[in-house]
């Protein structure tokens, strides 16, 4: 379902593995523009459009390419390492418009000088790393990847990478980490990737969904793009819609759609609203205030959180909130990966304390405990998945602080009069 | 180019590529920390050494973070305090409480800082991980449940030694650092070089101990306790003591081992001595022969398992002679026992040593040549330390006394065995003057000194010259072992004769040696041997007289079959991981 095509223009109802069916609907278009301009061009029309990263952190891609060193080789890694609680949008693309991706990624390694390009698949992924192979196979035999791609003397080949399952490897320098056989363990920044990457190489890390609006954004031009949205943040974006709505799915809308909007176009809440978490599991858990939240980088900052991968997870009144903080806190525990101090001994008794809680066995003081807890992992961890433990708790505890508390005050009472 | 700051208000000037951390001790400010090593890269993984640095956003590690032009740094807001106190919590928390009965109590960095910091509560859920203590090695013991995994040992073992035997495994609260596949260290490609331990900032790694063997066999009265006492461990037992590194004490080792009731006490530079006679005939031999070059040191028991691991087509360049402590070892169970006419099964053969492998080397199988196993025991310098605190001995103000004679003299050339490149040095005096039947001038060789990882020298004997390496560290082994290889490979010599030693800077950098072994610790240890090689009336291990008797009465002349029988021995090719096949 879409409010505006641009990738769904190849997903709602295409054959993903179909070449001829995409270049029929303007697929490849984007790519041949490209090879006939010089690269620099080709990172001017993306910075014209506005494009920023959507794989969370919502850089300015076209900056990011421009800043990538140009001595010797380099590389081009596409973060399809979709590991966020309640996104599907990465998949969902790779499933329909596997071409999409790999024309995304060969004009961005035509852009930016790479000649060897990977694409770092999640290992929960296997068929689609299967799609994604058949895709570079077909694409190879049609001239598009490979040596002298199209007769333009530009050759790029793409290697497939399937994760091992960890959250943290989302991480563009955990990812790279783990793309050279290290362990997934992120790396202090700077040096930036684009310095200092692959094999001490420079190296570009993309999200699946800005690559494929790359393609896009050539053969429809930059200002159109751009025109759609905030200014700030323009274009459109693939919204991860789940939890109680009646259409659980990926929607595409215009940066800046409200969450009501976005509700709607979902089919409505399933029940009564109660509360909304967006941006993943490492993002703040609203009340129904959000519903008039617009859903872009800048004002979703605004709001104290962060837009993120574009996770909407819809909550009704039947969800109690010490279960939320007790799944989130989980996910944090079996997630952290380990390195630092403060996230991996945290996030133990993080998971510990939202457990007892969320079983009747939990003590008041504990949310003050959590909330130091998380203090000390936003103040100390090393990498922005054990500082963002914040965001979910902080909300949780100021949004919904009371019913928790009642909850634990409620089990207190009927093991005294038990 | 210098670089100005504050730190607490304090304008200080630092070179720039300081970091925060070493700016802020520069100006008498020490910021915390639980992960950081002056002799390892910085990890910025514990959070500790987080500072507030004006106009930046957050906090910044202080170990990772570089010193720049007009910054001005606080280290210890309320904020600051408040995150680190919790922190240390958050690590106590996981930390088993038995700090009484651990091995670093006392030493512990983590039981330091948590004093520091003043943590008299813990407020969080206390948990034990329950994981089993792998005690499988020979040498070292790991115990998971106290690990705070700040990565040091994976480092050390990993990136330094080139072993790589440990490494992180599992995720979270649930890391743990083990050898591969969760094997044990027992069956690992672990080198038992012991500088996991050397680094452990708490007692998730250390030796395996042998002290109350030790006492029991002092105690029994049918046996005699014949010990030895490595080169390294004269300049460094002091330390636990309160004395400076480098500090000679070897008198007063000997009278604590005898006060502690061992029956007899040798010298291991005895057999160092004779090690140089030994190798140094096998040397002469091969520059007779025309090789096969180069040939290797063999004294080091970590540098040889790696070598029948990782170099397994050099094996035919390693000397074929045994440690001095299995020479001495074998020696004390068949020209003692023959001299004083002791049955050898009564004899405890006992070594005093700066290193962790040697206690794998005295239980390899084919160590016993005597018909009995050759060394019983094997304690490091901090055992044979605690060893002396346990009896109450004061050993600052023993009196120093004379070892038992027979196996007891040594020269300078074997004090020096302690340090990397001295046995280098040593095979070079005794080398030159029976090669060319002239006395060596100029017998300190400054090229094989100090602590650079890989040195090289041309020594002209008797015309011909002779090229030779040193290496320390087994990652610089790998490097140097590498280009020989290489070499080899190519149909063409690299040198003569190698020295490999496991540890930085040789023995007196061991895994058993007192804590802290920093390498600037390690630095003065050697010169405190090089300082008692200029001081002894012999410096050539051919002029030590014992070395002669024990060629005139019993072992008739170097590389003779008893020679063979009793101080040499052969190698093995080894699998990394015998127990994954």
């Amino acid at each position: 379902m879409s409010g505006i095509r641009y990738i769904t223009t190849f997903t709602d109802s295409t054959k993903p593995l179909d070449l001829v069916e995409y270049c029929t609907l303007g697929g490849m278009s984007g790519l041949q523009k490209a090879l006939k301009s010089e690269s620099k061009q080709v990172i001017e029309t993306v910075k014209q459009s506005g494009l920023k990263g959507r794989g969370g952190a919502g850089f300015d891609t076209g900056r990011k390419w421009e800043s990538l060193a140009v001595n010797g080789d380099r590389y081009l890694v596409c973060n399809a390492d979709e590991g966020e609680p309640g996104t599907f949008k990465d998949r969902y693309i790779m499933e329909r418009a596997p071409f999409l991706i790999l024309e995304g990624m060969i004009i961005a390694a035509y852009a930016t000088g790479a000649h060897t390009g990977y694409i770092y698949i999640r290992g929960e992924y296997p068929d689609v790393a299967r799609t994604i192979e058949s895709a570079i196979k077909l694409a190879t035999e049609g001239g598009y990847l490979g040596e002298n791609i199209l007769g333009s003397g530009y050759s790029f080949n793409i290697e497939v990478r399937i994760g091992g399952g960890s959250y943290v490897v989302g991480d563009e320098t955990a990812l790279l980490n783990s793309l050279m056989g290290n362990r997934g363990y992120p790396l202090l920044k700077p040096p930036f990737p684009t310095e200092r990457g692959l094999w001490d190489r420079p190296t570009i890390v993309n999200n699946v969904e800005t690559l494929s609006y790359v393609p896009l954004i050539l053969a429809r031009g930059p200002e159109a793009f751009a025109a759609i949205g905030p200014a700030d943040s323009p274009g459109p974006k693939m919204y991860s819609v789940s939890g109680h709505v009646r259409e659980p799915g990926v929607y595409e809308y215009p940066m800046g759609t409200t969450v009501r909007e976005l509700i709607d176009a979902a089919g409505g809440v399933n029940g009564t609203l109660k509360a909304v978490q967006i941006g993943g599991t490492a993002g703040p858990v609203y009340g129904v205030a959000s519903l008039d939240y617009a859903l872009d980088f800048a004002s979703m900052r605004k709001q104290g959180g962060s837009l993120g991968s574009g996770a909407v997870v819809v909550m009704n009144s039947g969800v109690h909130m010490s279960q939320v903080l007790e799944v989130t806190m989980r996910f944090y525990a079996e997630e952290s990966c380990g390195q630092c101090f403060p996230c991996r001994y945290g996030t133990r008794q993080l998971d510990f304390m939202a457990h007892q809680l969320a079983a009747g066995r939990g003590k008041t003081d504990y949310l003050d405990r959590i909330r130091e807890t998380a203090h000390v992992m936003f103040g100390a961890s090393f990498c922005p998945f054990g500082q963002s433990v914040t965001l979910p708790i902080n909300s949780l505890l100021d949004n919904f602080g009371d019913e928790i508390v009642s909850f634990v005050k409620q089990q207190q009472f009927l093991k005294e009069v038990g | 180019m210098n670089v100005a700051l504050r730190i607490n208000g304090k304008p200080i000037s630092v070179p720039s590529h300081t970091s925060v951390l070493e700016a802020a001790a520069v100006a008498g400010v020490e910021i915390p920390t639980l992960c950081r090593h002056e002799d390892l890269l910085p990890k910025g993984v514990c959070g500790m050494c987080l500072v507030k640095i004006d106009g930046q956003a957050g906090f910044k590690r202080a170990c990772v973070t570089q010193a720049e032009e007009g910054m001005s740094v606080n280290t210890s807001t309320p904020d600051i305090r408040q995150i680190r106190r919790g922190l240390i919590e958050l690590v106590l928390a996981a930390h088993p409480t038995d700090c009484l009965q651990c091995i670093k109590h006392g030493k512990c960095e983590l039981q330091d800082l948590a004093e520091k910091l003043e943590v008299r509560d813990l407020r969080f859920d206390q948990y034990t991980r329950g994981l089993p203590v792998d005690r499988t090695s020979a040498s070292i013991v790991r115990d998971m449940n106290k690990c705070i995994g700040c990565g040091r040992c994976v480092e050390v073992c990993n990136d330094v030694q080139t072993v790589g035997s440990i490494f992180f495994h599992g995720r979270g609260s649930d890391t743990i650092v083990s050898p591969a596949y969760g094997t044990h260290m027992g069956d690992s490609v672990c080198t038992n070089c012991g500088q996991c331990v050397v680094y452990c900032p708490v007692g998730a790694l250390y030796e395996h101990e042998l002290i109350d063997d030790v006492w029991t066999s002092i105690d029994n009265p049918e046996k005699m306790v014949v010990a030895q006492v490595a080169p390294a461990v004269r300049v460094s037992l002091g330390e636990e003591f309160g004395m400076q590194p480098g500090d000679l004490t070897v008198g007063k080792l000997y009278a604590a081992l005898k006060t502690l009731g061992v029956d007899v006490v040798f010298d291991t530079n005895f057999s160092a001595d004779l090690t140089i006679m030994e190798e140094g005939t096998e040397l002469l031999e091969r520059l007779q022969k025309g090789g096969p070059f180069p040939l290797i040191t063999s004294c080091s028991p970590g540098w040889i398992k790696f070598g029948e691991t990782f170099f397994p087509n050099l094996l035919e360049n390693v000397s074929s002679c045994k440690s001095p402590q299995q020479m001495l070892g074998a020696l004390t169970k068949t020209y003692f026992a023959k001299t004083r006419n002791i049955d050898p099964s009564r004899i405890v053969s006992l070594s005093i040593m700066p290193c962790t492998a040697k206690k794998f080397e005295s239980a390899r199988p084919e160590m016993n040549a005597s018909g009995f196993r050759d060394v019983d025991y094997v304690l490091t310098t901090r055992e044979l330390a605690r060893m002396i605190r346990q009896a109450g001995i004061d050993f600052a103000t023993l009196p120093e006394v004379s070892p038992d004679p027979l196996m007891s003299s040594y020269t300078g050339a074997a004090t020096i065995f302690g340090a990397s490149g001295g046995v280098m040095e040593a095979a070079l005096r005794t080398a030159y003057e029976i090669a060319t039947g002239t006395t060596l001038e100029q017998i300190e060789f400054a090229d094989v000194r100090g602590m650079d990882g890989v040195k090289e020298a041309a020594v002209d004997v008797g015309g011909t010259t002779v090229r030779v390496a040193v290496s320390n560290g087994l990652g610089n082994a790998r490097i140097l072992l590498n280009r020989i290889a290489e070499n080899k490979r190519a149909g063409k010599e690299s040198y003569h004769f190698v020295e490999i030693m496991a540890c930085a800077g040789g023995c007196i950098g061991g895994g058993g040696q007192p804590l802290e072994n920093t390498f600037a610790r390690r630095a003065e240890r050697m010169k405190g041997l090089y300082r008692e090689d200029r001081t002894l009336p012999r410096r050539k291990s051919h002029e030590n007289p014992e070395v002669t008797q024990i060629y005139a009465d019993f072992l008739d002349h170097p590389g003779s079959e008893r020679a063979h029988q009793l101080l040499h021995t052969h190698y093995v090719e080894r699998e990394a991981y015998p127990g994954l096949r």
